[in-house]
């Protein structure tokens, strides 16, 4: 019956479009928009049905047709019927593979909506790229192959679907022309799946059976299926409520983005609304420091606004001179978010390189950007069993729980109640590479109730007193390569001239603060990071340290820059090559990691990484360790 | 009482969220202008996103000096309009070496477009560049990325794309690299043209039906648009009734026969029609069904 219905609708809209296209342009304009992702195990049919959809909704013109046919009898895999997967199948590799490997964004829309479809890769390897399709979906199709029944990417799919917050589900089991249309069959599949999604919490999703490549239940009802009396998922896809109120109903928060400052009579804050709504003559907080003030207007190019709500691009002014940039976010004065520095978290691993525990890297939350660290994380989850196992890292495509601690306090809220405020990924410093995506679930107790309790002398007191500028002379190289030694000789003639000083050698701090560490690289990036601390409290006493580490990772060195004041910390190379540290070999050391005996060894079976812009590079080749002492001192010249 | 969001209202507001992001963490970013109906679009955002600054960045205009020149006087006046610098680059080889579209086939795109547009970023190191690509004209760019990195070479690596969660855009890169910026890839032709009629945005009169000097070549209509045009033994221009779907260098751009002289008319054409938009454009067909994702490759925009 409805499918007498659709076949008219789409009658009606051409009709429409031909006897009163203002008509039609009126109703289009006021059509919503729904986002969502076909996902599942490779080969259920993904491609194929949104290649069905776009042809049902009339979306494919004459010429791609004619391609389409020519190109199902070159490389379809389809006999001489048209193979809808080479309509979305894009990318050169994916159409000689036959497989989906990126997200593909495709558009239709129907009277009722306007739709966006993301195709989302079903291989382990492109689990990354789901995710990714995932994070602006307001509904998830998951397909399971009829013949095949639940596997293990539809328990990850669902999985990752419903831990990124997609709170409408579609189970459609396809292909069911290919089992006869078998209704028991069917039934067993829905019970597996039903058994799963209740045990990983999913409590409601829409079932139904379908052929994309058949057209059964698509966009009419399917006659080959009486015993199912659902709507098609055409149907549900042109009615499903989704929650844009909720989150209007929320209270107001604006991530602000850009401060606008045409001239010295205007001072706007840009963003987009992630929750809530906002008036001229709203009071306002701004978050972190928690100034308030009122809102006096909202500014667009077509005139200042009265009202505007959860999504809008806007810019606002306030009626008070407050500090407020990028960063910083404006909320309802009454209902701030929280703002901390430690959290639990969920991530997904998207890159080769695993998480390094312990590693800095860059933290992107709304427009917030800090430097964060992981701990090790607490379990690595089993998709197929929900079993926690326990992780030492987590790899690509793995989904673990670790706690995670940032440089500076951050505003945030928990991702199940704001995704702009919890929802966040992480950069690698060196590569630039997004390397995970992650949801915040709480801030650490132990972060709420610490606080930073202001003293009176501060550093520049410290340091005026003895006369100096505090310094961090961080020396880095080779075992064997000098630093030791070259240190010990700039602290001398630093002390002749009446300086303050204090060195941290390596073996020195490992008898003592950190005798509990070995040398894994989560426990040398320990080593260093307690390092760095050190350094930086003598430095905030108004010392200049030195340090000799060897400190081989230049995401941990980079890490202790970022802690100090800029130009305080002085990178030092001590440019040794290998076969000169070795044949120094002072400690004996490299013979014992060539017989093996000593594992995690520097240079020979763990990297150095060279520093790129050290402020000084000494070569200990062709200078004494006096020559590059007096040479590390002229550098540093003036002290004070 | 909530107010819903239209799909237009959304799609604007992600665009303008893109720029500021731009604004915000680019060194030195630019915005390529075609002066399509596309880039139209692109730059009302972006004086949208800024207002009541003008958009924090020039635009760059890639000439071929094979436009059609009602495009050439729109440019400048837009320009003014916004109250931004308006750059234009010229591949000076291209220009020694006389290269164009009657003789030179696709090394005439090549040539002016695709280097001459990697020499006018690097000339002005500019680090982002947005462009009006949509995800709807064409199979790869339907799954190119937002912010899509490239390399110091311009490079394109398409199984190596950065995740893009949520609006998060990391736009983080290394001294020498750049990002394509997208705002507009989730519109379609449709919301395209509905925008600029919502929105008053000026465009290039060609979009709209009018009388005009034309010739018939391998199926295409082609509009005789200067005295640069050879005519082949036999052919004489004859005037029709024509407009454009899409605009690039007039002697590449074929037009279709029209009387849509309204924006809502234009907007029936388009959506009783029954060829897709980029088919009027001869790029596409080079190299099969991947002549796209090659060209980006290469560093085609």
């Amino acid at each position: 019956m409805s499918g007498i219905a659709t076949q008219e609708s789409v009658y009606q809209t051409e009709a429409l479009i031909a006897e009163d296209i203002d008509a039609y342009l009126d109703q289009h304009q006021h059509k919503t928009m729904l986002r969502f992702i076909t996902c599942g195990s490779v080969d259920d049919g993904k491609s194929t049905l949104i290649g069905r959809l776009l042809y049902d909704s009339r979306m494919i013109f004459e010429d791609q047709l004619a391609a389409l046919e020519a190109d199902s009898k070159r490389v379809g895999t389809q006999g001489q019927e048209i193979d809808f997967a080479l309509l979305v199948d894009g990318l050169a590799a994916e159409r000689e593979q036959g497989i989906t490997i990126d997200v593909a964004y495709r558009f239709f829309s129907t009277e009722k909506r306007k739709f966006i479809v993301a195709d989302t890769p079903g291989h382990e390897q492109y689990t990354r790229n789901m995710v990714t399709g995932a994070s602006t979906a307001d509904l998830a199709v998951i397909l399971i192959d009829a013949r095949k029944g639940v596997l293990t990417q539809t328990r990850r799919h669902s999985y990752l679907a419903h831990l990124i917050g997609i709170k409408n589900l579609v189970l459609a089991i396809n292909k069911m022309d290919l089992i006869s249309y078998d209704q028991a069959r069917y039934e067993a599949i829905l019970a597996d799946y039903t058994a799963f999604a209740t045990s990983i919490g999913i409590t409601a999703f829409t079932p139904m059976p379908i052929s994309g490549f058949k057209g059964d239940n698509i966009s009419f009802p399917s006659e080959n299926m009486a015993w199912y009396s659902g709507p098609t998922l055409m149907e549900h896809l042109e009615t499903v409520e989704v929650g844009v109120d909720e989150d209007q109903a929320r209270p107001f928060r604006m991530a602000v983005q850009w401060v606008n400052r045409p001239n010295l009579d205007f001072r706007g804050f840009s963003g987009q609304i992630a929750t809530g709504t906002v008036k001229p003559g709203d009071p306002i907080r701004v978050l972190p420091g928690g100034k308030t003030s009122t809102v006096s207007r909202i500014t667009t190019l077509a005139g200042d606004l009265d009202e505007a709500v959860a999504g809008q691009s806007i810019t606002l002014s306030l009626a008070d001179e407050i500090d407020c940039s990028r960063g910083n976010v404006i909320s309802a004065a009454d209902a701030p978010p929280e703002t901390a520095d430690q959290f639990e978290s969920t991530l997904v691993w998207m890159d080769d390189e695993p998480l390094v525990v312990g590693r800095a890297y860059w933290l992107k939350l709304g427009t917030q950007m800090v430097s964060a660290t992981i701990r090790e994380p607490k379990f690595q989850v089993n998709v197929n069993t929900m079993e926690h196992l326990a992780a030492k890292t987590l790899e690509l495509n793995a989904i673990g729980v670790a706690e995670l601690s940032t440089d500076r306090a951050i505003v945030f809220e928990p991702y199940t109640q704001n995704r702009t405020l919890g929802g966040f990924v992480l950069i690698d410093k060196i590569s630039n590479a997004t390397v995970a995506a992650g949801l915040l679930h709480f801030s650490l107790r132990r972060a709420q109730n610490v606080h930073w309790q202001a003293t009176d002398i501060g550093r520049d007191a410290h340091a005026d007193l003895k006369n100096q500028k505090p310094r961090v002379l961080w020396f880095t190289g080779l075992s064997g390569s000098g630093k030791s030694t070259i240190a010990n000789e700039v602290e001398k003639t630093l002390n002749l001239m009446n300086r303050h000083t204090f060195l941290l050698d390596g073996d020195n701090v490992r008898h003592g603060l950190n005798k509990d560490l070995g040398f894994t690289e989560a426990d040398r990036i320990e080593n260093i990071r307690r390092v760095g601390e050190v350094a930086k409290l003598m430095a905030d006493a108004g010392l200049i340290v030195l340090t000799a580490f060897i400190s081989p990772f230049r995401a941990e060195r980079d890490m202790i820059r970022a802690m100090l004041p800029e130009g305080e910390f002085i990178e030092i190379f001590v440019d040794t090559p290998l076969d000169v540290a070795e044949a120094r070999d002072v400690k004996g050391l490299y013979k014992k990691a060539r017989a093996g005996e000593l594992k995690n060894f520097t240079g020979i079976d763990s990297p150095y990484e060279a520093p790129n812009h050290a402020e000084i590079r000494v070569n200990t080749v062709d200078m004494t360790p006096a020559e590059a002492a007096e040479y590390i001192v002229r550098q540093i010249m003036p002290l004070k | 009482m909530a107010k819903t969001l239209t799909h237009l209202e959304r799609l604007e507001a992600e665009a303008i969220h893109i720029m500021r992001e731009v604004a915000a963490e680019a060194n030195r970013p630019v915005m390529l202008y075609s002066v399509g109906k596309d880039s139209a679009v692109m730059l009302h955002l972006a004086r949208k996103a800024f207002y009541p600054s003008p958009p924090p960045f020039p635009l760059l205009h890639v000439d071929t000096t094979w436009k059609f020149q009602e495009m050439y006087k729109l440019r400048e006046r837009a320009a003014r309009d916004a109250g931004m610098e308006l750059l234009i680059y010229q591949n000076p080889e291209a220009i020694a070496r006389g290269i164009n579209p009657f003789d030179h086939g696709a090394l005439h795109t090549d040539m002016w477009k695709t280097e001459g547009l990697k020499q006018a970023l690097d000339k002005y190191g500019f680090d982002a560049a947005f462009g009006g690509a949509r995800r709807d004209e064409e199979k790869s760019r339907a799954k190119e990325r937002i912010f899509s990195f490239r390399t110091a070479t311009h490079g394109w690596d398409p199984k190596n794309q950065r995740p893009e969660l949520w609006n998060l855009y990391n736009a983080r890169k290394k001294k020498g690299e750049s990002i394509r910026v997208f705002p507009i890839s989730n519109w379609t032709e449709l919301d395209v043209w509905q925008y600029i009629q919502l929105n008053d945005v000026p465009i290039v009169p060609l979009y709209f039906a009018g009388k005009r000097a034309t010739v018939e070549r391998d199926g295409m209509l082609l509009m005789v648009d200067d005295d640069r045009f050879p005519l082949k033994p036999g052919e004489v221009p004859v005037e029709r009734s024509i407009r454009f779907r899409t605009l690039g260098c007039y002697p590449l751009t074929g037009a279709v026969e029209s009387t849509a002289s309204t924006l809502s008319e234009i907007i029936q054409e388009t959506l009783l029609t029954t060829t897709s938009e980029r088919q009027g454009r001869a790029i596409d067909k080079d190299a099969g069904g991947a002549g796209m994702e090659k060209k980006k490759q290469e560093g085609y925009f």
